[in-house]
């Protein structure tokens, strides 16, 4: 299954008009009126270049922040069922419960970003979808902790470039880009943490070198190892100062909704 | 290694900080200096009265003053991370937090220094912020609580400061550009959270998140620039004036 579809197949129009107490809610806690503005970005831009189902059919469709709530809240979704399991798993005596607290506090704030989205979304918000996080039988996170946390690893960093990718097109309501950078940071403190027990840099150092993961979750990493910032390229400028394993872990890089799309639809039944 | 001696001559927690909003910037067991020589003229409430002098440099205002705003606490960060490496906990410190902590300095020059290229790129040399100068007696660069405290209270005012400018910005590849820095901040901040009490939950820890609708704690802060140079200047750590008088703040 693929998110954007869910997505969209869900934002449709008479959903989108829909009234209620939820909703209402939504309108007080964005700032906006009846109405979602859209905002001028083809999803084709971001679809560009990639093999995604969605990006043949999506060229004329318009991001709305409800597109992006949705987006990021089957992504917190996802993390949030991951940690429930995990835990489970830890309690059940089939994975390590040694960073225990640690992965009981970043679930309690996956769950706590789902009721946030869900809160924000009323009845616009899309429904959880069921998650395979063996990926087709590629994994088994919740019997092998090796394996728990390279998941956990692949998903916050793709948390964060998933949301970081999003900001743009949340620009045109103060309130709700504010929020998503608020949650944005949450996700890289995490992020950082869960690389760390892995025995990574709590950063990114070019695209894979610093990042070991399977082969099928590479696309995390794919365009980390950019050094042009702001139309300037770093590369090579600063020698002595880690050189450029430094100057590619200095920047976090923002990755699109079809890519985002194209990593977490593998858990996605 | 001499890892348990530092162990035991540091306190087993750190000192309860106040939730209070204006003092969680604040550096704990630092004296605020206080020098008032960071002249600033951001609140109508503020009893400081706005410089005239032409000397003075001003951030600026739209995006131009968000981009100083930002190159300013670069600086900052970078500051201090050189004197880190010039002090003498770092220099017995063990080899990951060496690491760490020279990681951090060079995301933090290399930070600086982009902005300062970026910024000449796009308005004249009379519009950037000029090379700050920063007095950091007040930190004891040979105490590693000194050292991981300061750090960690300059990585989560960058995260919460990053996150305060999103708003005030209008070109999107600025936005993105500030999203960029702002996770290295807050992967950052996570680790040194983590070197001062491993193993527990201070690496997104409540005493620095928020609840945002009844939902948290579970969300970063997100600080308008004005408390954030009020924090800084409290700190003393900045010598050179500078104002903020028009800097966006919607």
């Amino acid at each position: 299954m693929n998110i954007l579809d869910i997505v969209k197949n869900f934002g449709n129009e008479d959903l989108m008009r829909k009234t209620g107490s939820r909703r209402e809610s939504f309108a007080k806690l964005s700032g906006l009126g009846k109405d979602f503005a859209k905002i001028a970005v083809p999803f084709g831009i971001f679809a560009a270049g990639t093999k995604s189902s969605f990006a043949a059919t999506a060229t004329q469709t318009m991001v709305t922040p409800t597109d992006v709530l949705n987006f990021a809240l089957v992504l917190e979704y996802l993390e949030a069922d991951f940690y429930r399991r995990g835990i489970q798993a830890m309690n059940a005596g089939n994975i390590s419960d040694e960073d225990r607290t640690a992965f009981e506090l970043i679930s309690r704030h996956e769950d706590d970003h789902v009721s946030f989205l869900e809160d924000a979304l009323g009845s616009n918000a899309v429904p959880e979808p069921t998650f395979d996080f063996t990926a087709g039988g590629a994994f088994d996170p919740f019997n092998d902790y090796a394996q728990f946390l390279v998941l956990a690893q692949a998903f916050e960093d793709t948390g964060v470039r998933a949301y970081k990718g999003q900001a743009g097109n949340l620009m045109s309501d103060n309130t709700l880009l504010t929020y998503a950078l608020q949650i944005h940071s949450v996700e890289a403190r995490h992020a950082s943490l869960v690389r760390r027990l892995r025995g990574n840099k709590g950063w990114i150092e070019g695209d894979t070198n610093d990042s070991p993961v399977p082969m099928a979750a590479q696309p995390v990493y794919a365009g980390e190892d950019n050094t042009v910032q702001g139309g300037v390229d770093l590369a090579g400028m600063f020698d002595a100062f880690g050189g450029n394993d430094a100057v590619t872990a200095s920047y976090d890089e923002p990755l699109s909704m079809s890519e985002v799309n194209a990593i977490a639809s593998l858990f996605i039944s | 290694m001499n890892n348990k001696m530092k162990e035991t001559g540091a306190p087993q927690k750190r000192p309860q900080m106040a939730r209070d909003r204006r003092q969680f910037l604040k550096i704990s067991g630092l004296t605020l200096a206080g020098t008032g020589l960071l002249i600033l003229g951001c609140d109508s409430d503020d009893d400081i009265s706005t410089p005239t002098d032409s000397e003075i440099f001003d951030l600026g205002s739209g995006d131009l003053g968000i981009l100083n705003y930002a190159y300013a606490l670069e600086q900052l960060e970078a500051a201090f991370y050189e004197a880190v490496l010039d002090g003498s906990y770092w220099a017995g410190a063990n080899a990951t937090e060496r690491q760490v902590l020279e990681d951090l300095r060079n995301h933090e020059v290399i930070h600086r220094d982009f902005f300062r290229t970026a910024i000449s790129s796009v308005a004249p040399s009379s519009q950037v912020l000029p090379e700050l100068t920063f007095d950091f007696s007040a930190v004891d660069f040979s105490s590693r609580d000194a050292v991981l405290q300061t750090a960690r209270t300059l990585e989560d005012t960058g995260v919460a400061a990053y996150n305060g400018a999103g708003q005030l910005l209008s070109d999107p590849n600025y936005l993105l550009l500030a999203g960029k820095i702002v996770s290295v901040e807050a992967r950052h901040a996570s680790n040194i959270r983590d070197l001062i009490n491993p193993g527990s939950e201070d690496f997104a820890g409540d005493d620095i998140l928020v609840s945002l609708q009844g939902n948290g704690p579970a969300y970063d802060r997100a600080t308008p620039p004005s408390q954030i140079i009020q924090a800084v200047t409290d700190t003393g750590f900045i010598t050179t004036p500078f104002t903020a008088n028009n800097l966006p703040t919607s």
